[in-house]
């Protein structure tokens, strides 16, 4: 090939595949001003109020004090962090509608160690037992999908989802062990004898730590590992992984073991970031939210950093809004979440269609004439 | 019964983007009468019935029904019509009985299933079906499906059937039976249209040919007043003079044996029985056959991607008194073959790596000084694909479905070069730089037309998505190289350039096994031919002196006692 | 303490039942429509907004009748405005039906927390008022005992669920109608062939079945929770149960009217047991409280590895339907 010339420049910018790319973003920021618009005058009837202070009461939430916008960052972290573990089986169309589950486990095993192991090892050896046992425990719960998938076929979305459940009940079963005779489920299992790290002195740097890192790891890995090639060839073609001799259930068991490694972790960040606390809804149902996350960024590590700032941003931001205007739970945030999604997602369809389109027009269908 | 007209089409045409399916057909179907319409494969026969059966509108031309003009934009319009076609492939829901696909659709009373039951089974027996009305359709053998599918036009009361090679999955003992029931339909004053490419059943069943070339109309002949020569020589037309090169191959050596090799597919129906031949290096040996009689299954089994039933595959490794490398065979590989006693020292001396360290053999082998007693000779049976590969077999496959196996539509042009290396190395990560220059160097040598190579496969034209494909696959220089109707959808220029790219690696020693479906092509290109038909190698002829005829009349013939059943009845 | 336990498992297990209607009518088009506790949420608010209207307009000249049919109503207009909107994105925009559904669930529970919660739109005693209609619609209901009260004692919704259930496996199995719908989500594009619009019968389909299970979540509302409006946090828990009754009745109606009972049974069982003399500990009944999820676990793996052709869950669930270009 020749050196990058000025040709190639020129071509670049007219070549049909940028400018649909151009366009895809045109639509989907269109699709999200009409969801602004929409749940905005939902909230102005509802609240009252009008859409720039519904919208501003949101920013100042979000940007108000340093102390909430570093909360926001953590929240945004958990959840991404989230959206990073299930990334891999969603590339490989395995969908993983578990992650919530896997998480709660990967939590009740960091209580779980907390609880038994407190004050009889080091705090240090504590929290690495609490890792491990989590990173493992949330692969358990991840593979056992897999494993009936790759084998029997079984429809691992409606397995993981009732493993969610089951999940939930394993957690409330040992709360009810730990803390008998109590009505309420939430409970702190070992506040005060181990303490997270404080890097910077701050408690919220070590989950946007670890998520940063994680995120890196998993962009590096899908885009340049051989086993990130071998999810993307599973996911696209069971086919042609037949063709080059590639395992496909070797690869699913091994993406499911990884995906439910990172869920135990962040089951381990929240429950510790908690201040060690757990409960059957500590997760809030961030499985599914993060499955819109890596949905919306088409399964790209790095476009899911912003996608996941977006949706922390409405839910973080509609807590305060909520206080603001005196209501008592955050609903008004997967209102406001639900509007814009849906026009988000519809939109989909238009970006579909044109590039459809464009395949049909015949950009690249030039058969005679031999080179550009 | 009179001869009068019920169908009758004047110039139909049909296009699909440049290619052209149907030109000005025109032609006509008698009250009572069974028509073939004869055609090779691509001949434009299924398109111009799906015309008159409402899945495409014609782009010119008019349809007839009764001397009336019709205009048929649907299925349900070609019913109104009377008209009811039994696709190839059979439209029918599984979990259902017979009698529910039947009436699907229809407005009938479905809470008393009985009385559907039984008209369902007036239908059948009066024309001598055989049938269950409440069989599921996954409980039933081909056969029966495709009763289901007859019957479910009759019951709409259509007048004008058209089965689209409906012998292509029956059993000889089945078509015997078909055609007992076409006769009686036929009795009964039903007009029939019947696509084959079989001439024996052609003879066996109809009463007039209509012959299809190339998408154009060649003529109508009746069945009693043509012979099987006659119809051959319309279907194929005269030999085509093709400026394809061939060269002349250079010593060429067995390469792979292909032994008494049988398949059976997951229904347990044989789909292979019992092939035999040899492909040998420096050579083009070509498949034809009528799509469907098992080139596709013969070469997914040799390159491992299907467990044979029976038989062996043998490649023999021309390595004689060549060193081994470590590019091809892992030093694991080359410490088993060195225990079997497969190679000499220069000097002749017996290779023994007893007491050897792993660098050492490291150290030998990359310097040459292991050599190879005589060729080597590896069985490839039930090896999957990556076995192959780490056996230090070259073996490269260019399958029919290219973006659906040979490539992977979503994804670049660079990524789609790794498809096969991307294991290389002992790295976690992957090498993009050679799978680069690969594809830049086939952008260039094939001059594929795409903006850069990092443009998703499926956005190339058809051409270009083959060169891609077939690039990568020779770029391993392989010692067998496998090709499934590699020109299908190309142009006449793209379809050149992949002929003198397998001279070209012919010339360079690979096997090369070509499956093709233009005789004219297989002729021009191939040093010989096997014949398939069935699932079984009928002959095997020289490219340079076989006629086209010749092969036509093998490619159709199923094996000659099952042939004398089918016609005699 | 046979009868106050069945009793209560009916109870609830009706609620279940409409849920897992619903979302099996969807699911024979074809929709797997995750969205079912959103609709069942929402569906729960229509319903109690019906019923807090009806009274505040009325007082005390409240007609049973009316004031039923008023609530249903309500409860139906609210459900198939969410059924539509999953129709709109799965249908005639082709959106990844898992997306679009998870979503619904968020946004439908969203609106009924943001509405519940909401001063003054709905007034909570007034729904209580209400759910003695919906309970004692018929007069002799408190001259019932025993197992006369729990066979014809039940609020109208029970009768009614069990009559749509009845006539649901009656439709789907037997009529013309069921025959096509049947079609449409095993095999989208043999039946559009044979003439059968497949949009037309997936709009009505999800439709007709956010409809069911929106009245599923108002039944838990109005006659299982006796109107106690605050108890609609617990209408995703039932949604999803519903969910998972589906594969466990293997997609039949007339299954899913014993399939919820036994479900309803192990919903209750553990707070029930200790009437019949066994003494469970609050973690014992945790555990118990798993066994829905678990049998429908069991299920599905067994389904999967028995690969019969029957009661496998329609074959194009989940997958949008694109006519060849033609």
């Amino acid at each position: 090939m020749a050196k990058y010339s000025f040709k190639d420049a020129l071509y670049r910018v007219k070549n049909p595949d940028n400018i649909n790319k151009y366009k895809a973003w045109g639509i989907r920021i269109i699709a999200f001003f009409l969801g602004l618009l929409v749940s905005g005058i939902f909230a102005s009837i509802t609240l009252k109020t009008n859409p720039f202070t519904f919208y501003g009461t949101m920013i100042t939430g979000v940007f108000g004090s340093g102390d909430q916008f570093m909360r926001y960052l953590r929240d945004t972290a958990i959840l991404l962090g989230i959206a990073i573990a299930i990334v891999p089986a969603f590339k490989m169309r395995f969908w993983n509608l578990g992650a919530n589950g896997q998480v709660l486990m990967g939590a009740l095993a960091s209580a779980f160690i907390a609880f038994y192991l407190r004050s009889k090892v080091s705090p240090a050896i504590q929290i690495i037992l609490m890792i491990v046992s989590s990173m493992l425990v949330g692969a358990i719960w991840a593979v056992i999908p897999a494993i009936f998938k790759a084998f029997l076929k079984t429809n691992e979305s409606l397995f993981t989802l009732m493993m969610n459940y089951i999940a939930v009940g394993i957690v409330e079963y040992f709360i009810m062990v730990w803390f008998p005779g109590s009505g309420s489920y939430i409970y702190a299992v070992s506040k005060e004898l181990v303490k997270m790290p404080n890097i910077g002195g701050n408690v919220y740097i070590l989950p946007i730590l670890v998520v940063a890192l994680l995120t890196a790891f998993m962009y590096l890995y899908l885009r340049f590992s051989k086993h990130g090639y071998e999810i993307a060839v599973v996911g696209q073609s069971e086919n042609t992984a037949r063709y080059i001799g590639t395992g496909v259930k070797k690869v699913m068991i091994r993406t499911l073991i990884l995906s439910g490694l990172i869920c135990g972790l962040m089951g381990f960040l929240i429950c510790g970031s908690a201040g060690f606390q757990i409960n059957s809804d500590i997760v809030e149902g961030q499985g599914f939210t993060a499955i819109i996350v890596t949905w919306l960024a088409n399964f790209n590590p790095l476009v899911m950093i912003f996608t996941s700032l977006l949706l922390t941003f409405f839910t973080f931001g509609s807590g305060y809004t909520g206080s603001f205007y005196g209501l008592t739970t955050t609903a008004i945030a997967d209102i406001t979440i639900g509007i814009i999604f849906f026009f988000i997602i519809g939109s989909e369809f238009f970006i579909n269609k044109m590039n459809m389109r464009m395949m049909k027009v015949g950009a690249y269908n030039i058969d005679k004439g031999g080179k550009k | 019964m009179e001869e009068t007209v019920a169908l009758e089409l004047e110039n139909l045409s049909k296009h699909f983007g440049k290619i052209q399916a149907n030109k000005n057909v025109s032609m006509s179907l008698k009250h009572g009468e069974i028509l073939a319409i004869l055609g090779e494969n691509g001949s434009g026969k299924t398109t111009l019935m799906n015309m008159i059966s409402g899945i495409y509108a014609p782009d010119e031309g008019k349809i007839y029904i009764e001397g009336n003009e019709a205009t048929i934009r649907s299925p349900q319009d070609a019913f109104k019509y009377k008209i009811g076609m039994i696709h190839q492939h059979f439209k029918l829901i599984n979990v259902f009985t017979a009698s529910q696909n039947i009436i699907l659709g229809l407005k009938e009373n479905t809470v008393n299933m009985n009385k559907i039951n039984l008209k369902v089974k007036t239908i059948a027996d009066k024309y001598g079906f055989n049938i269950d009305p409440t069989k599921k359709i996954y409980d039933m053998s081909v056969s029966e499906k495709q009763t289901v599918e007859i019957i479910k036009v009759l019951y709409r009361g259509a007048e004008i059937l058209i089965l689209d090679e409906p012998t292509a999955v029956l059993t000889p003992q089945e078509i015997e039976k078909l055609f007992a029931v076409l006769k009686k339909m036929r009795e009964d004053g039903k007009s029939i249209i019947i696509i084959t490419h079989k001439l024996n059943e052609v003879m066996a069943i109809s009463d007039e040919v209509a012959v299809l070339r190339k998408g154009e109309y060649i003529g109508t002949v009746k069945t009693s007043e043509t012979t099987t020569e006659e119809l051959t020589e319309m279907m194929v037309g005269r030999k085509v003079e093709l400026n394809i090169v061939r060269s002349t191959p250079v010593n060429p050596d067995d390469r792979l044996e292909i032994k008494n090799l049988s398949y059976k597919n997951k229904d347990g129906i044989k789909v292979l029985k019992d092939i035999n031949f040899t492909a040998r290096g420096g050579e083009i040996l070509g498949i034809a056959g009528i799509a469907g009689s098992g080139q596709k299954e013969l070469l997914e089994a040799i390159a491992g991607l299907r467990n044979l039933s029976e038989g062996d595959i043998i490649f023999h490794n021309p390595k004689k008194d060549k060193p081994v490398t470590l590019y091809h065979k892992t030093l694991k590989r080359v410490k088993e073959l060195a225990s079997e006693g497969a190679f000499h020292y220069e000097g002749g001396l017996q290779v023994d790596f007893t007491g050897l360290s792993n660098d050492q053999i490291k150290k030998l082998v990359n310097d040459g000084k292991i050599i190879f007693n005589e060729d080597e000779i590896i069985d490839l049976r039930n090896k999957t694909p990556f076995e192959i590969r780490e056996l230090g077999v070259r073996l490269s496959f260019v399958p029919e479905d290219r973006l659906g196996m040979g490539l992977v539509g979503n994804m670049d042009i660079v990524d789609n070069m790794m498809l096969r290396s991307y294991r290389k190395g002992n790295s976690v990560f992957l090498d993009r730089k050679k799978p680069s220059k690969l594809a830049d160097d086939i952008i260039e040598q094939l001059e594929v037309v795409t903006p850069n190579s990092h443009t998703e496969v499926r956005k190339l034209s058809g051409g270009n998505v083959q060169k891609v494909l077939v690039g990568r696959e020779i770029s391993s220089a392989p010692k067998v190289l496998m090709v499934a109707y590699p020109v299908r959808g190309l142009d006449v220029n793209s379809s050149y350039l992949i002929y003198n790219l397998l001279d070209e690696q012919k010339k360079n020693g690979s096997a090369i096994i070509f499956v093709g479906e233009d005789l004219d092509i297989l002729i021009g290109l191939c040093d010989r031919i096997a014949v398939m038909s069935a699932g079984s190698i009928i002959g095997i002829v020289d490219g340079r002196t076989a006629k086209k005829e010749e092969i036509g009349m093998m490619m159709t013939q199923v094996k000659h006692e099952e042939a004398t059943e089918a016609i005699n009845g | 303490m046979w009868i106050t336990f069945l009793t209560g498992a009916v109870d609830i297990g009706i609620a279940l039942l409409l849920g897992c209607l619903g979302e099996t009518i969807t699911e024979k088009s074809g929709h797997l429509n995750l969205g079912i506790p959103g609709i069942m949420s929402v569906g729960a608010l229509g319903g109690c907004l019906g019923a807090s209207l009806y009274i505040d307009w009325f007082g005390n000249n409240v007609v049973g009748l009316f004031l039923i049919l008023f609530c249903i109503l309500m409860c139906i207009l609210f459900s198939v405005l969410m059924g539509l909107i999953y129709c709109v994105l799965a249908v005639t925009l082709r959106s990844n039906q898992n997306i679009t559904g998870l979503m619904l669930t968020t946004f439908g529970c969203g609106l009924t927390d943001f509405a519940m919660n909401t001063p003054n739109f709905i007034n909570s005693s007034n729904v209580s008022d209400a759910s003695k209609y919906f309970i004692n619609w018929l007069p002799f209901k408190d001259s019932l005992q025993g197992l006369a009260s729990l066979f014809f004692g039940r609020g109208v919704l029970v009768y009614l669920a069990i009559a749509l259930a009845i006539v649901a496996g009656f439709v789907i199995k037997r009529t013309r109608i069921g025959l096509n719908l049947r079609a449409v989500g095993e095999n989208p594009a043999t039946a559009d062939a044979a003439g059968i619009s497949v949009t037309a019968y997936r709009y009505i389909a999800t439709c007709i079945g956010s409809a069911i299970a929106g009245i599923g979540g108002f039944y838990y509302i109005i006659e299982n929770s006796s109107g106690g409006v605050g108890n609609y946090t617990n209408i995703p828990n039932i949604g999803w149960l519903s969910i998972a009754l589906v594969i466990f009745t293997m997609w039949k109606p007339i299954l899913s009217i014993f399939g919820s009972f036994i479900f309803g049974a192990l919903y209750k069982l553990p707070t029930s047991i200790s009437g019949f003399g066994v003494i469970l500990s609050m973690p014992q009944m945790k555990i118990f409280g798993l066994l829905p999820y678990v049998m429908t676990i069991i299920v599905l793996i067994i389904i999967s590895a028995l690969d019969s052709k029957e009661n496998q869950p329609p074959a194009s669930l989940g997958l949008n339907y694109f006519r060849e270009e033609r």
